[in-house]
């Protein structure tokens, strides 16, 4: 690899972007009614029906598409396959925002936000939640840590802040440059911590749902929710690599690094290979395969999840072809990241059936907008944060061509 | 990026311990406390008065009902405890006539079993609802963050949540009077009030063996069967019946405790962290066997596709 990751420095607002900006002001005003007026006031959860979108997507979903920062990170640096450093960044400044609005989605759904620390101090080794919360909060410094070299790289020797703030000058100065002296040396020991951290909270997201036996549908139901959500979760670590690399260098007119990408999706053939084995064989061992023609939502949820999410892109990233296109590429790594992500919303939404209360559920406007409006958010600032930091390191396409 | 040689043994030497103590990690005894109090209730002395409900919205300050509890009309819909009433009383047809071929009303009191290993109490993320010794599954309004885990877990639907408040909402539902059955001789507001004795309260044990000695005396009238006994892991409120429980809103649940296999997973793989600093160490040992560069697939001899 010759070139190195650099800020991109182009035109900030782009048409795109300015929709990005509007979405963000909905959402922005879904969020002050949801703190003036209550959960209540603005969702469609119920007795019944405690979590609903914003633990199905934001949450569950948010930390399981993150998954690329981990396993780029274990490929690059812990295997030393280093040929893969070009995706390392973009993935994991994907991870950083991706978690970081996780703990935003979580300070709006959880009823009382401003006690969020408390799990820091009031330890129930029983809850799955503690452990998915303390592995969560951990990893997320973890990241911050990890990204850290990459704003020193950028600014240090030239911080230059604006106003009032240039009296902080001199501390960022410093911290800048230790960070970038002493992590350089130490950054192993996060690395490492970051790739367990993950295998932990990953997995234990799919314990959630263990302790509801009476209301999680069979197809969805089993012991071995956790090693699914492990797999599933390293299975789509590449594909949301290859997903967000090419979105942001078609969006920011950069080269598509295929030489990085196609080799990447030849390893999620085995990793996906792994996990649908692991699925339909589970189903076969517990005999589920009976309710798979109900015609129910949640059969056919499941149904959608495993051929369009699973089975069909297996089958196209096998092909030669597929994986030279950038095109098909990115068309069979789009469902492989759809499918994760319907597979964390059925599991945390579609499949969940209270036994009592017949209660449906679908998401009121207000919890959409909140949710669409953080989305919007992370692409904004990723955006953001791209033009001004070296993250992404493909040539602009009219350099390569 | 350098992975030092003393700083990997080091992490492989750890590993190696906590393996060691993993194996001789032993699963954790049942939460249940040995003799707790409990309440039976008899359905076929239930008159559907709600005076129970109205002891209990009395009793816990909670707002004053919609429709008065002296309306028998409310009976004509079933309804479901939430943030405002602990405790309802439903009314079922379950097809019996009497004498005059009229159909035979059964009515059903709900609120929180306080089940004896509580499935929202293993799965609250601080520990803000535990199980007392005297029975009660007890709620720490200042512990709780309003995650309501408690809620998905709880297998009756029992806690409700205040959606409307946007900065302290609580979650509510039956206390099993905490306070009152701590002191001797305290009785919760609906056992105390009840006119037909169709609550009974005390220990636990005793209650169950209650229940038999009225199923074994009236065999007639009862069905051999105590909701509560052993669903779940049994459940300090308990209920006998004339008519199936099936066909009074009971639910089928299991009678393992929910909570268990979650809690069994989750304690094997992270008993003193082994998982973990295994995982740590093996990266480590690739980490370091690994250092070093490696060309480019494509640029190799002897391409591998
Ligand atoms: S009925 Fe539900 S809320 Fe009550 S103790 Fe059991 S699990 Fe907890
Ligand atoms: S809502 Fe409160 S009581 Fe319920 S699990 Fe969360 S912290 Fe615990
Ligand atoms: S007070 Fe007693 S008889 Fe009246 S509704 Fe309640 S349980 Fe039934």
């Amino acid at each position: 690899m010759t070139h190195h990751p650099y800020p991109l420095k182009t035109r900030f607002w782009t048409p795109g972007v300015v929709v990005l900006a509007v979405l963000m002001a909905a959402g922005a005003l879904a969020m002050a009614a949801r703190f003036i007026g209550g959960i209540g006031y603005v969702s469609n959860l119920s007795t019944a029906r405690p979590w609903g979108l914003w633990i199905g997507v934001d949450v569950a979903s948010g930390v399981a598409l993150a998954a690329g920062g981990f396993t780029t990170a274990f490929l690059a640096h812990i295997v030393g396959r280093h040929y893969y450093e070009p995706v390392v960044r973009p993935a994991l400044l994907t991870a950083v925002l991706g978690y970081t609005f996780v703990v935003i989605g979580l300070l709006v759904d959880i009823g009382r936000s401003w006690a969020i620390w408390k799990p820091m101090v009031f330890w129930n080794f029983n809850s799955v939640l503690f452990e998915v919360a303390m592995c969560v909060m951990f990893y997320l410094n973890v990241l911050y840590i990890e990204f850290l070299p990459v704003v020193a790289e950028q600014y240090k020797g030239r911080v230059n802040l604006p106003g009032p703030l240039a009296a902080l000058n001199g501390l960022v100065e410093s911290v800048l440059s230790l960070a970038d002296r002493v992590l350089d040396k130490i950054m192993w020991v996060f690395i490492i911590a970051g790739v367990v951290l993950s295998c932990m909270h990953q997995s234990s997201l799919g314990s959630l749902m263990l302790v509801a036996p009476t209301k999680v549908h069979p197809l969805w139901y089993t012991p071995i929710l956790p090693l699914l959500f492990l797999t599933s979760a390293i299975a789509v670590g590449y594909p949301m690599v290859v997903f967000e690399t090419t979105l942001a260098t078609s969006s920011l007119k950069r080269d598509g690094e295929m030489r990085v990408l196609a080799p990447l999706t030849r390893i999620t053939i085995y990793l996906l290979g792994l996990y649908m084995a692991l699925k339909i064989g589970d189903m076969v061992v517990r005999g589920t395969y009976v309710h798979l023609l109900e015609g129910t939502a949640q059969t056919n949820a499941f149904l959608v999840e495993m051929v369009l999410g699973v089975i069909v892109p297996w089958l196209m990233l096998l092909s030669e072809r597929v994986r030279r296109s950038r095109r098909a590429l990115f068309a069979a790594c789009a469902m492989i990241v759809g499918g994760v992500l319907l597979n964390r919303v059925n599991v945390f939404v579609v499949a969940y059936t209270p036994p009592v209360s017949e209660a449906s559920y679908f998401p009121a406007v207000g919890e959409i907008l909140i949710t669409v409006g953080l989305i919007a958010t992370l692409m904004f600032i990723y955006r953001f944060l791209v033009t001004h930091l070296p993250v992404l390191s493909a040539p602009a396409r009219e350099v390569s061509a | 990026m350098k992975l030092t040689r003393r700083g990997f043994f080091k992490i492989t030497g750890a590993a190696g311990a906590a393996a060691t103590v993993s194996r001789a990690y032993a699963a954790k005894a049942s939460p249940a406390p040995e003799d707790p109090f409990g309440c039976l209730v008899d359905l076929t002395r239930c008159i559907g008065c709600r005076k129970c409900e109205d002891a209990c919205n009395r009793v816990n300050d909670l707002p004053p009902p919609a429709r008065s509890f002296e309306d028998p009309t409310v009976l004509n819909r079933p309804r479901r405890p939430d943030e405002k009433a602990f405790t309802v009383v439903n009314r079922y047809f379950p097809g019996q006539r009497d004498a005059s071929n009229q159909l035979v009303p059964t009515f059903v009191k709900i609120q929180c079993m306080h089940c004896q290993e509580p499935a929202c109490a293993s799965a609250c993320i601080v520990g803000a609802l535990t199980k007392k010794e005297n029975g009660a599954v007890h709620y720490d309004v200042t512990r709780c963050i309003g995650c309501r885990y408690c809620m998905v877990a709880c297998p009756f639907e029992i806690p409700a949540y205040e959606y409307h408040d946007p900065i302290t909402p609580r979650v509510m539902k039956c206390t099993f009077c905490f306070e009152r059955i701590s002191e001797a001789g305290g009785l919760p507001g609906c056992a105390e009030i009840c006119p037909t004795e169709a609550i009974t309260f005390g220990r636990r044990k005793t209650l169950l063996a209650v229940a038999k000695k009225r199923i074994q005396d009236n065999p007639a009238r009862y069905l051999q069967e105590i909701y509560g006994e052993k669903e779940v892991g049994g459940t300090s409120w308990m209920y006998i019946t004339a008519v199936p429980f099936e066909k009074l809103g009971f639910i089928d649940v299991p009678d393992k405790p929910t909570p268990r296999l979650a809690e069994t997973i989750q304690h094997s793989l992270f008993a003193y962290l082994w998982s973990p600093i295994v995982l740590y160490g093996l990266l480590g040992g690739i980490m370091w066997a690994s250092r070093g560069n490696r060309p480019h697939p494509e640029d190799e001899e002897g391409d591998r596709r």
